[in-house]
């Protein structure tokens, strides 16, 4: 019976394996003949995006994605480290135990929701009171801001926790603020587990789609300030891919390798980090 | 007349509805070592922490009858400078995550005392101190928690020598290393007696016979006898501590 089990799962690990690896087959075998068409070079640092032209350079949509992505790094992970420190270390236990499952049901959410509210209520007061469409990296970086929050909160909470108590111990001894202990002392004793709790938002930040179309305006052109609309990877494909043909089609599959080799490098980063030790 | 280093009049503890300590008098000498010796569990620690109010940490502890530390009444004093006069080694070497100079510099560079120079005199001196120096100053931007046990809880001893302390608690600083480390540490002990109060809790009473002057029994929260180590390992007055150090009880 029990090998019987152990061979079940076995055949279930490597199904899913094989799943993937197909996925992954499918993407490039669609994605790679039109890069190797028109060039990585010309496929990767291209500015103009115009598939009925035959035109197809993503660099606007990358620099869409890396802007979108810092600026929710930026207003995300200290906002998320900072509640983690209060949740873990300041908190009194009952409003812990309130404010915690309340940050864990904002992963919960539909992005559509975010998005919705975004367009609906950020949009318009940054148009009105910065300037611009509205519909901006700003706008977007806010609301992917909050998205990643839980993750973040999560990950590093679990980090500060694991932290040996005996480190704080050792500071308030020496006449340290509780404060004091946990700047200097808890969180970097705790920074390869936030580092990779940011990563992992980080992830989720580049891989949103839904939110982002919603929110960031969509314009195929570098943008010059934070305030301009633009297009992301993700959203390149999503809005896209309902009409595309030929090689228009290719390049969305393209488009997709681009984010696929971009989210594996930064789960292998994330990975790496999180089993360093001191 | 001296003026004692620590005193406690009637001092009670409770965990909650646990009453930890039990009416405990005593007076603790300046620069001498004083040892604490008892069975695990009969409040050693409880006590030491009673004298850098590391206890305030724990919820529902409650303490009543009076305490002075360095002639000062214990709640007066800011507990923050209180801490910085009262160092503490704790039984693990708790060494933080960061290279060896910071964990020395630590206390300094909390309280914000010395620019950088006396920083760095500061942690030579007490790298120095407590025998260090030679082997790791080389060294000293690699990480605290490479080095071995016992350099580990030297390392622990100089970071709390660095906030310039009068007194300096022990909690086994010992246990956790080997007979060989143990000896070295009790070394170090003799040659900071001069410059320190010392109070070392151990339940090893060969090491309180070895290094202490001072000693005192306690048994289920009250201590039973106090005096010269000599006299209360070669004549206790009280039954119960000469049946402990006979071995009659763990
Ligand atoms: N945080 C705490 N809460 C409740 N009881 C405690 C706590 N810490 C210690 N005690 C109890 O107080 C007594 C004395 O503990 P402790 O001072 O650690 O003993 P020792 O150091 O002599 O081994 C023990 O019975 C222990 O169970
Ligand atoms: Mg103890």
């Amino acid at each position: 019976m029990d090998r019987f089990i152990s061979k079940l799962l076995f055949i279930a690990a490597c199904s899913s394996i094989a799943i993937l690896a197909l996925i992954a087959l499918f993407i490039f075998k669609e994605g790679v003949p039109i890069i190797i068409r028109s060039g990585l070079g010309h496929f990767l640092f291209g500015r103009i995006w115009s598939p009925l032209e035959g035109q197809f350079g993503i660099l606007p949509f990358i620099i869409g994605s890396l802007w979108v992505t810092a600026g929710a790094l930026i207003l995300g992970v200290p906002l998320g480290v900072a509640c983690a420190v209060f949740l873990a270390e300041f908190a009194p236990a009952r409003l812990a135990a309130v404010l915690k499952p309340a940050i864990e049901l904002l992963a919960g959410i539909p992005s559509v929701v975010y998005g919705f509210l975004g367009v609906m209520w950020l949009a318009p007061i940054i148009r009105v009171h910065l300037g611009g469409p509205g519909l901006s990296i700003l706008a977007a970086s806010c609301v992917l801001a909050i998205m990643i929050l839980p993750t973040i909160v999560g990950v590093s909470i679990d980090a500060i926790h694991a932290v040996p108590r005996s480190y704080k111990e050792g500071s308030l001894a020496l006449g340290a603020t509780e404060w004091q202990t946990a700047w200097r002392v808890i969180l970097p004793a705790a920074r390869s587990g936030i580092l990779a709790g940011v990563i992992l938002g980080m992830g989720r930040a580049v891989g949103e789609t839904m939110a982002v179309i919603m929110i960031s305006g969509n314009a195929t052109q570098i943008p010059h300030s934070i305030l301009d609309s633009v297009r992301t990877l993700t959203a390149n494909i999503a809005i896209e891919m309902g009409y595309a043909v030929g090689d228009h089609r290719e390049a969305l599959f393209a488009t997709g390798i681009v984010l696929f080799f971009f989210i594996m490098a930064l789960n292998t980063v994330a990975l790496r980090v999180a089993r360093r030790r001191f | 007349m001296r003026m004692d280093s620590i005193t406690c009049t009637d001092l009670n503890l409770f965990y909650g509805d646990f009453h930890a300590l039990k009416s405990v008098s005593v007076s603790i000498a300046p620069k001498r070592i004083t040892s604490i010796i008892g069975p695990s569990g009969c409040g050693k620690s409880t006590l030491l922490r009673v004298f850098n109010r590391m206890n305030d940490l724990i919820p529902g502890v409650r303490i009543t009858g009076d305490v002075s530390v360095l002639g000062r009444p214990l709640l007066d004093e800011d507990i923050l400078k209180l801490r910085r006069t009262v160092g503490m080694v704790f039984q693990r070497p708790n060494p933080f995550p960061l290279n060896i100079f910071e964990n020395i510099a630590y206390g300094m560079r909390i309280h914000g005392i010395g620019n950088r120079s006396q920083v760095e005199e500061t942690v030579e001196k007490c790298l120095t101190g407590v025998g260090l120096w030679e082997d790791l100053k080389d060294k000293l931007k690699t990480g605290a928690l490479s080095l071995s046990g016992e350099q580990q809880q030297r390392l622990c001893i100089a970071r709390a020598l660095a906030t310039k302390p009068e007194i300096l608690l022990m909690d086994e600083p010992c246990s956790a290393l080997d007979p060989i480390a143990t000896a070295h540490i009790e070394e170090l002990m003799q040659d900071l007696r001069s410059e320190y109060t010392i109070v070392i809790v151990t339940h090893n009473m060969q090491q309180a016979a070895r290094v202490s002057e001072d000693c005192g029994f306690m048994l289920l929260g009250e201590l039973i006898e106090f005096g010269k180590t000599t006299q209360l390992f070669t004549a206790p007055r009280d039954e119960r501590t000469e049946d402990y150090i006979s071995g009659r009880y763990g």
